[in-house]
């Protein structure tokens, strides 16, 4: 992907303040993994967006301030649940090893 | 309506990529995520520039949409199959449009576009080339459209259900985190509607639940199966997925998507709305 940077996606253009950022990694015994789907969850653990990683492994997600759950699914491998904590103004990096 | 005639399997489309009858046709939230790969000989539509009127707040009319069909190469009797992301949530809008304007023959790929991925099965970035139709709609089949009005005379007459996330229900928010675009003058939910939020209605790889589990999601809530339904989300998108549940899966007679959803009925002047967790009252 274009603008990847080691340990972490490109900020160019996110108006970090006003963003609840949480962004990271899908890997595979340290290997990138493309094409994964990382959902994000609410407190509740209810659904709020989806987006495969892109071929770098790479996602990111706009969220709100508080507690929610990355839960990841990928070929060949099992759901990883990951809980992260967001809040605006802020990037929270997640890697997430299946 | 049953699974066997509004749902098909990955399977089922693979050993099919070869049919000329059949059209899969990915509709993505990511309306690029169709030109990073796709399944072989998909074609695209894409929800914000071509399913929505560009003027006004509607969809394509009956002529528009012909012309777009045709333009696709799409024909009256092909089977459409529709897939997308999010569990099908932008292919079962385009379903429910398919339906509105009178296409026969049209299914979900069961999971959509990750449990394809899932299944590690091939994606191409080739895009093919079909020969332009002439393709015929019908009129639009209002029983299965709502609009505002309705939806004000349903409180507390009709099953209404708000597919939205449980936040979004009792007004903390205006619209989901991560898609905030679209959003009401007010928070909150159509008294006597019930919540039962879309994803609810599919596992974790995108499938549907069986019949079985999605029955239990609606008769928790209190469904009563002699009324008429109507759904709604926030632009309408997440709603059809729920209609195509209740009307297609589940085989509900009478049930509606209400596309102006809550950005229509949360921006109009005078009407009641609760906010909170409960359904409320009608005479709310």
């Amino acid at each position: 992907m274009c603008g990847a940077t080691e340990g972490g996606l490109s900020l160019a253009g996110v108006d970090v303040a006003k963003e609840a950022i949480i962004q990271g990694q899908v890997v595979r015994g340290g290997d990138p993994v493309g094409g994964a789907y990382v959902r994000l969850l609410d407190r509740t653990g209810e659904f709020t967006a989806e987006v495969p990683t892109s071929a770098t492994g790479h996602f990111r997600f706009f969220a709100g301030d508080g507690q929610w759950t990355l839960r990841t699914l990928a070929p060949k491998a099992e759901p990883v649940d990951r809980k992260v904590h967001a809040a605006v103004g802020s990037v929270a990096e997640v890697q997430i090893a299946l | 309506m049953s699974r066997e005639n509004s749902l098909v399997s990955a399977q089922w489309v693979e050993e099919h990529l070869d049919d000329p009858k059949v059209v899969l046709v990915e509709v993505d939230e990511d309306t690029s995520a169709y030109d990073k790969g796709h399944i072989r000989g998909a074609i695209k539509l894409d929800w914000t520039s071509e399913l929505q009127d560009q003027v006004r707040r509607d969809f394509l009319n009956k002529q528009q949409f012909e012309a777009l069909l045709s333009s696709k190469g799409v024909g009256n009797d092909d089977t459409v199959i529709l897939y997308g992301g999010n569990n099908n949530w932008f292919a079962a809008y385009a379903y429910w449009y398919f339906k509105l304007y009178g296409h026969q023959d049209v299914k979900l790929l069961d999971g959509g576009r990750k449990k394809w991925e899932l299944d590690s099965r091939e994606l191409t970035e080739e895009t093919p080339d079909r020969a332009a139709t002439t393709y015929t709609a019908q009129d639009q089949d209002k029983s299965i459209r709502a609009f505002r009005d309705e939806v004000v005379e349903a409180i507390g007459v009709k099953n209404i259900v708000d597919v939205r996330s449980p936040d979004e229900y009792a007004g903390r928010l205006l619209a989901p985190a991560h898609l905030p675009q679209e959003q009401a003058q007010r928070a909150g939910h159509v008294p006597t509607s019930v919540n039962v939020p879309w994803s609810k209605n599919a596992n974790d790889d995108g499938t549907f639940k069986s019949d079985e589990a999605l029955k239990a999601l609606y008769d928790e809530v209190g469904f009563d199966n002699g009324k008429d339904t109507i759904a709604l989300c926030r632009i309408g998108e997440r709603s059809s997925l729920t209609w195509f549940v209740l009307h297609e899966l589940l085989g509900q007679e009478n049930v509606k998507n209400y596309d102006g959803s809550w950005t229509e009925y949360g921006s109009l002047v005078g009407v009641p709305v609760v906010l909170g967790d409960e359904p409320g009252e009608a005479s709310a």
